[in-house]
């Protein structure tokens, strides 16, 4: 029995993959890097989805997860690229499940650790916690000059999958939307464990978790953990995707976009991540080719979507969501 | 490392402090009394400088630049209120955070379409040019001083305001429970818009300050709403007294963290390199600071009874 919501998914999907496909079959390579960058932005999304929607963890710090990724992609690379090695005589890498292992884990074992002091706070302590955490680590970023500083660090050749000619816009976008759907994957397998009960409950009433003796703490330490690995991930492909990291990948701009990307396509659905990015860098093209100051745009359409749309996208395609 | 440069360093660190201060006793107040957290705090110090900058080259005169900063980001922010803030006193805050977000983008696209991408210049007022000689012989700016100054004016102002006036029993009645002084006839909604743009106008007053310091550009606001925010998580949100305290804190360990870090490593390692470990280090000074002190009492050192 499909519901409604399941149909848009579908379609949702079905256009990702055949809006590039058929853009690179009539030779419009443009098109298939703006898909490309649909597909990250909604898996970085999906990360923080897990906190945010699911555990209702508004970070407003994920955006140091996704740029810990691009600056472990873009340093592997490097060193990769000048033959020194990294750490205790490792050498950098240029291969991509390489790289966004140790993405994932550098940004997860990074979530754990803001994970840990944020999580002891809430509401609006939590909000302004995480955002500071990242701060610290994009003045870091800037003020650490080996990799490029305030300059940023050029990727020069982007990084390789066995098998695939990376440097194929429409081979990267295949390989960045695959890894899509195993994020949706694992939050749907998430969202219907055990685990993810918790982690909802807990967001819903936090006393009666701790009643039945899970302690929201631990759980929601590892949703946050996961989210950012997730996130971490994504970051990686962003800077391959452009071949360059930058600390404006860690800025609080940033932050605030990942989650403008989860309102503007529906709190806590799977695919509200993907409906958002498609939306926001649809706006993105469409208002940047109308005038200079999409931006001012933007932000009015954001302030209607928040004061009279509360669903987004999706809940307007696909009504209210079962649970709230 | 001299006496002077210390002292200089430490009233830099206080200067700091105190503009800090004006930012967060905004945020704090309009967290406390209405329970909202409001990102374009930032876009409000931004519109108080442009302000400044703006009616200081047309009139020639500094003061009026500053008694203009003062209005013009009480209009804003009152205009905000009416329109935009109190749709969301009821919502949770993820809404809160997104639409204030929202403001951000308007306020710096729509600065930037008035004024151009380029920054305006504010001179300091003759009054306040010049340098006094600090004691170890170091010269230190007037104006600096004098920032400093205003603000504990203003801070001794807020007190008196908050402590002893009609207008302040009812925004100490307000932060301990809405509904009830609702209830005892005291038009909440007015009181939610004077709060909200004397935060607004103390945010500007601080723009227009810096602004003779610094450039006046678009975006310059968002620097100091984080610190401001980590100076509300370290003092407790909801506490004026704990805003202060925290200010004063954030301002003064950040300078001094960025003079002395790379002083105290050079003494291990080469001079080269003491810098480079230094500066980086400094600069997550006060992230530190916050999460250690977060670690001891997670709702910062004054805490709100009730927040």
């Amino acid at each position: 029995m499909l519901t409604r919501e399941t149909i848009v998914n579908i379609v949702l999907a079905a256009l990702l993959l055949a809006v590039p496909l058929a853009a690179n079959a009539s030779g419009q390579p443009f098109y298939v890097t703006i898909a490309t960058r649909v597909a990250i932005l909604a898996l970085a999304a999906t990360g923080l989805n897990l906190a945010l929607g699911l555990g209702g963890l508004v970070s407003f710090g994920h955006a140091a997860f996704f740029g810990i990724g691009g600056y472990a992609a873009g340093i592997l690379a490097s060193h990769s690229f000048s033959g020194e090695p990294l750490l205790f005589g490792l050498s950098g890498t240029k291969q991509m499940p390489l790289i966004w292992v140790v993405a994932m884990l550098v940004a997860g074992l990074v979530g754990l650790l803001i994970g840990t002091i944020s999580l002891r706070t809430s509401g609006v302590y939590f909000i302004m916690i995480t955002l500071a955490f990242a701060q610290m680590v994009y003045y870091f970023a800037i003020s650490w000059p080996a990799y490029g500083g305030e300059d940023g660090l050029s990727i020069l050749v982007r990084n390789q999958f066995a098998g695939v000619n990376t440097m194929k816009p429409v081979s990267f976008f295949l390989i960045c939307y695959v890894l899509l759907m195993l994020a949706l994957g694992l939050f749907v397998l998430v969202r219907g464990s055990r685990f993810g009960s918790a982690l909802q409950a807990a967001r819903q009433n936090e006393v009666r978790v701790a009643t039945v003796g899970i302690a929201p703490y631990r759980i929601r330490l590892t949703a946050f953990a996961i989210s950012a690995a997730m996130t971490g991930l994504a970051g990686a492909l962003y800077a391959d995707l452009n071949r360059f990291v930058s600390p404006s990948m860690l800025s609080w701009h940033m932050s605030g976009e990942l989650i403008v990307l989860i309102i503007l396509g529906g709190t806590g659905r799977l695919f509200g991540p993907l409906a958002g990015a498609a939306l926001f860098v649809i706006f993105e093209y469409l208002l940047g080719g109308l005038t200079e100051r999409w931006q001012f745009f933007l932000g009015l359409i954001l302030l209607a979507t928040v004061l009279f749309a509360r669903g987004g996208l999706l809940g307007l395609l696909a009504g209210k969501a079962r649970h709230g | 490392m001299t006496l002077a440069l210390a002292l200089e360093q430490l009233l830099n660190g206080l200067q700091l402090g105190v503009m800090l201060f004006l930012m967060a006793a905004g945020l704090t107040l309009i967290f406390g009394v209405m329970g909202l957290i409001n990102l374009a705090h930032g876009s409000l110090y931004m519109v108080g400088a442009f302000a400044c900058a703006a009616v200081a080259s047309a009139t020639g005169s500094f003061w009026i630049g500053l008694i203009a900063s003062f209005a013009c980001a009480a209009a804003a922010g009152a205009i905000v209120e009416l329109l935009v803030i109190r749709r969301l006193y009821d919502r949770d805050h993820l809404d809160q955070v997104l639409a204030t977000f929202a403001l951000i983008l308007i306020f710096s696209e729509g600065t930037r379409w008035l004024f151009g991408s380029f920054p305006l210049y504010l001179d300091i007022p003759r009054l306040l040019q010049g340098a006094v000689a600090l004691p170890g012989g170091a010269q230190y700016p007037v104006y600096r001083l004098a920032i400093i100054a205003a603000g504990a004016l203003v801070a001794l102002g807020l007190y008196l305001l908050i402590g002893k006036t009609r207008l302040g029993m009812r925004i100490r009645a307000g932060e301990s429970d809405r509904e009830m002084i609702g209830a005892l006839g005291v038009d909440i909604r007015t009181l939610y818009t004077v709060v909200f743009a004397l935060g607004a106008a103390l945010a500007g007053f601080a723009g227009a300050m810096v602004g003779a310091l610094q450039s006046v550009q678009v975006g310059m606001g968002e620097p100091v709403l984080i610190l401001a925010f980590v100076v509300i998580v370290i003092g407790g949100i909801g506490s004026i007294k704990g805003a202060l305290l925290g200010a004063l804190l954030v301002g003064v360990v950040d300078t001094m963290g960025r003079f002395l870090l790379p002083q105290v490593l050079a003494l291990f390692v080469p001079p080269s390199q003491a810098g480079l470990i230094g500066g980086a280090a400094a600069s997550m000074l006060i992230y530190v600071m916050m999460a250690l002190i977060l670690a001891v009492k997670p709702r910062g050192l004054f805490a709100a009874a009730h927040a």
